[in-house]
């Protein structure tokens, strides 16, 4: 009975008629010990059919190129920034030197008067600066001196 | 969307894609490529894959034709050497050494079918995809596929007969 059945799907199954759950059925029928003598060598047909469907993919996935691209852009911005914080610098530096303008005393004292004192002025502004930075150091004195009494 | 949603979308098939990618390509490693290859490609249309209806026919039909074209570079380079890695991974008991003799056997036969016969017992037999799918993956009608597959079935079919019987004369 179940030999007739399963003889009648297998011959469907050659024609490519059969669905899944009849090669399913054949698949079952085959992986069971007791195969019948004369279909024993359909027996590794299915049974590679089922092996064959174990292998397993076992990489990674390599998905570093979208994050490759965040990375690539991040560095094209932070340079665009670098460069424009450069410029500007630069910029104003030149813009402040231009406040100079090249003049001796002989056509105009005032005007050599005013920018003597402007340049006087800006050099002390930036030692002030500096003598600021010097006071930090008068606070390590004072706590050194607390510690190490003479 | 972001890399562990498309994970989840692509790990219940992506051993499909392998085990197609081995069945056309042989060698393991270049399986391996060729599927990382298809993912990467298929991470990279990413923001259109919702739209997909099925990822998966989409994914195997890449797959497909990547093969396709590797196999073709291939020849086309004169590259006849092939390696043949059988798995071997299960073989260490006696009585599954003489399985795997036949089953290798099997496999030989099947490698040895034109790639289009190939492909539809590899999608048909071994992932058992229905019909309607392997048409869609294809591009192929459903008619077609079914000669083709019981050809490349009949003709594993006479192979075997024809080892059965050396095996008992």
């Amino acid at each position: 009975m179940v030999l007739d059945r399963i003889e009648k799907i297998l011959e469907k199954y050659f024609q490519g008629e059969t669905s899944i759950a009849e090669e399913n059925e054949l698949k079952v029928y085959f992986s069971s010990s007791d195969v019948a003598q004369h279909l024993k060598q359909y027996q590794p047909i299915f049974g590679y059919f089922s092996q064959a469907k174990e292998q397993q993919f076992t990489q990674e996935i390599p998905l570093q190129t979208k994050k490759g691209n965040i990375v690539m852009w991040l560095s094209v911005a932070a340079s665009v920034v670098v460069m424009l914080g450069v410029g500007t610098m630069m910029y104003f530096e030149t813009s402040k030197s231009e406040q100079f303008v090249a003049c001796s005393p002989e056509d105009s004292p005032e005007l050599a008067m005013e920018q003597i004192e402007r340049a006087l002025a800006l050099v002390s502004e930036h030692l002030n600066t500096g003598i600021e930075s010097v006071s930090y150091i008068n606070e390590y004195e004072n706590s050194k001196n607390k510690i190490f009494k003479k | 969307m972001q890399q562990n949603e498309f994970i989840k979308i692509v790990s219940p098939f992506k051993d499909k894609l392998f085990r197609l990618a081995k069945r056309l390509l042989v060698s393991t490693e270049e399986a391996e490529d060729a599927t990382q290859e298809v993912l990467v490609k298929l991470w990279t249309k990413n923001e259109s894959l919702h739209e997909l209806k099925s990822v998966e026919a989409m994914a195997m039909a890449m797959t497909k034709n990547y093969c396709l074209d590797q196999l073709k570079s291939k020849r086309a380079s004169n590259m006849t050497i092939v390696h043949n890695n059988y798995t071997d991974n299960q073989a260490s008991l006696q009585q599954k050494l003489e399985d795997a003799d036949s089953l290798s056997w099997v496999e030989k036969i099947i490698n040895d079918l034109p790639e289009q016969q190939k492909l539809i017992i590899q999608m048909r037999d071994i992932e058992q995809y229905e019909f309607e799918d392997i048409a869609k993956i294809l591009g192929m009608s459903e008619a077609t596929i079914r000669v083709a597959l019981s050809r490349a079935r009949k003709t594993i079919r006479e192979i075997m007969t024809k080892t059965h019987n050396y095996g008992i004369g």
